[in-house]
């Protein structure tokens, strides 16, 4: 008989050893839907794991790893102070449209002066700002009319979405498009672009951006006294509040705070690696960061290292759809998988998993 | 703008059918977290259904044969929900959200080879005598089978709650599991149930999308339908005809903003493509800005893990 037995304290060890194993079981298991589709399994597994760090073409995809990363990290960063807290903001996909949305526009609002040193800084703070105030409306909802802000926060995706596509078909749209939805090219605006620092690396603002989201994550949850009542708060919120820690207060800076970071992201993809705002500018990596949070046990170096390994499988993904054939909604399906045994194996650190040989009389 | 173009007749009809996939997932999800278990993956659970539906019906070439498949694929994808939530004592929140973002990667990679085609068209069901009424029979008898099992089960539901031994074990286990565990009832087999149960309900709301209402497939078609039923609940205060309502009044309004689209009415395209949404929020507030209200019929053990300890 098995039979789960409650460990007085999470295990460090196996909270550690979880997301490795949950990794291997999604390959096995990736590898078993691959071969279903009629791919060799090992050929596909190393596509996508192998090839673009050690492979023949590296030398390309090695660049591409950092832009995929740095937003998934940076967003991730931010949405595990709140699911630390308890707070769930699971809408970092409309948060990153409205900051690039707000960047882009005072970037193009100014069009075509040329005077960098005030027009970057003035986007990047734009497309936190609107990341953060697109955050604060379930917050201030959660806290004002104690709505779920789990709901609210989802269905202001949708919201966002059709305010990027009217943006796109409408004010934002490039007057020198022929008619094409679109707004203008913002790495050909060099006041506003966010170039490449370092030719061939893929590293932009929003990579640097990313780094320093780890380290002061790291320094706000394991220095700082509201850190600590982050994670107070997730850990017992009664305890919390004998504490005086105001929990509105809490759900508004954790929402805030994971919405700016989402915005950034959202910025630093539309003056960089994407270049527009156009319908299709956002690609999930909203939702993606929310696996990016879980698998990097919601701390900020495990995000760091969960964000590199989710940005491979989408360009090892990409790579596999483009020599192998391999569906594209594959990826995505692999991506959830992995969460679904993360979650599953997260058994262990809370559980000791006792096995009766005998059985009970 | 021609506002007259519109046929209260043919709105009214063409509401009862938009808001049946949303009514079934509602439905199903009262059913769940009135077992103390909140499920999120609502959403991949619709979309599941979507694709599963669709496939069995297009190779089939029967409806009926479509809505079982999307009930019972739904429904494995539930179970799965509900053996890491309750077997592996995994966070419902999380696995709920994991739940919807497989659900979307597993459903477009099983749809591959069935955009643009056509299903096997489902008939209305035209109630003899009834459809003829002027005005009401074109509108009440002459819909879909599917809406009138929606309606049914909304009756089913509030009578199972309530009148039921077996409802009230499962109104137990939701309010206190641990009292319900110490009478001996099953809170696992009670919430496995609910789960599975909650699950087919929701890929029959999918399947009512792909088959009947659009009827095609295409990717992401559940467009935030699953979360909209979330928020339902939420709206309806886990009570079956204020879901019901609930349920009617979002369709009234994607179906009204439809209208207003066709009708060249000036005001943006996308504006009027957010309102379902914007209404959903705006109900939502109202609802949970009472709080007393709001939690009076809230079950007690929502989303909490149990595990039964010796």
């Amino acid at each position: 008989m098995i039979r789960l037995e409650r460990r007085p304290a999470p295990s460090r060890a196996w909270a550690w050893a979880t997301p490795l194993l949950a990794v291997l079981a999604t390959m096995v298991a990736g590898g078993l839907l691959f071969a279903f589709l009629g791919k060799d399994p090992l050929l596909v597994i190393r596509t996508i794991f192998w090839d673009p760090i050690l492979g023949e073409f590296a030398f390309y995809y090695r660049g591409q790893l950092l832009v995929k990363a740095g937003p998934l990290i940076l967003i991730a960063i931010g949405l595990s102070l709140g699911f630390r807290a308890g707070v769930w903001n699971i809408g970092a996909e409309g948060q990153y449209i409205m900051g690039a949305i707000c960047g882009a526009a005072v970037g193009l609002a100014f069009y075509p002066l040329d005077a960098r040193w005030l027009i970057f800084p003035m986007m990047v703070l734009a497309g936190g700002l609107g990341g953060c105030l697109w955050a604060m409306i379930p917050g201030i909802l959660r806290t004002r009319f104690n709505t779920n802000e789990i709901l609210v926060s989802l269905l202001l995706v949708y919201v966002a979405e059709q305010i990027l596509a009217w943006m796109a078909l409408g004010p934002l749209r490039s007057p020198d498009g022929a008619g094409f939805p679109g707004s203008r090219n913002l790495r050909h605006y060099d006041a506003a672009a966010n170039h490449e620092l370092i030719a061939g690396s893929g590293m932009h603002w929003g990579v640097v951006a990313a780094f320093i989201a780890v380290i002061l994550g790291h320094v706000l949850l394991s220095r700082h006294i509201l850190g600590f009542n982050i994670r107070l708060a997730g850990a017992s919120p009664r305890a919390a509040r004998f504490a005086g820690v105001n929990p509105g207060f809490l759900v508004l800076t954790c929402l805030g705070v994971s919405g700016a970071l989402a915005g950034f992201a959202g910025f630093f993809e539309v003056a960089g690696p994407a270049g527009q705002i156009n319908i299709d500018f956002n690609v999930g990596y909203g939702f993606t960061a929310i696996i990016v949070a879980f698998l990097g046990r919601l701390h900020p170096v495990g995000i760091l290292l969960a964000g590199f390994l989710m940005a491979l499988t989408y360009i090892g993904g990409e790579a596999a759809q483009a020599t192998l054939g391999v569906p594209a909604a594959a990826i995505q399906a692999f991506q959830g998988m992995l969460l679904f045994f993360l979650l599953a194996l997260d058994v262990t650190t809370n559980y000791r998993v006792r096995i009766d040989v005998r059985a009970r009389a | 703008m021609e506002l007259g173009s519109i046929n209260p007749v043919l709105l009214i009809s063409a509401l009862l059918l938009a808001s049946t996939p949303i009514l079934l997932a509602a439905m199903g999800e009262l059913v769940v977290e009135k077992s103390g278990v909140l499920n999120l993956g609502v959403e991949g659970m619709m979309i599941v259904g979507a694709v599963a539906g669709f496939i069995a019906a297009v190779e089939s070439g029967s409806p009926a044969l479509g809505f079982l498949a999307a009930a019972a694929a739904a429904a494995v994808l539930a179970l799965l929900f509900g053996v890491l939530t309750q077997v592996l004592l995994s966070n419902q929140v999380a696995t709920g959200l994991g739940l919807t973002l497989f659900g979307l990667g597993i459903s477009s990679l099983m749809g591959q080879g069935y955009v643009g085609v056509r299903p096997p068209a489902s008939p209305r069901l035209e109630l003899p005598v009834l459809s003829e009424l002027p005005i009401l029979g074109p509108v009440l008898f002459n819909q879909h089978a599917l809406v009138y099992l929606s309606l049914a089960l909304v009756v089913g539901v509030w009578w199972y709650l309530r009148s039921t031994r077996s409802g009230l074990i499962l109104r137990a286990v939701g309010e206190s599991h641990e009292a319900a565990h110490a009478l001996g009832y099953s809170v696992l087999g009670t919430r496995l149930a609910a789960i599975a149960f909650g699950g087919a309900l929701a890929g029959l709301g999918g399947a009512c999308l792909s088959l009947v209402i659009v009827p095609q497939w295409t990717e992401g078609m559940t467009a935030g339908r699953g979360w909209i039923a979330l928020a339902i609940v939420v709206f309806g205060s886990w009570r079956a005809w204020r879901v019901l309502l609930g349920a009617y009044l979002f369709g009234g309004v994607s179906v009204l903003q439809l209208n207003l689209q066709a009708a060249g009415i000036a005001i943006p395209v996308e504006l009027l493509s957010m309102s379902p949404y914007l209404i959903t929020i705006l109900v939502l507030v109202i609802i949970s800005s009472d709080k007393r209200r709001a939690q009076a019929n809230a079950p007690n053990s929502l989303g909490r893990t149990f595990h039964a300890s010796g």
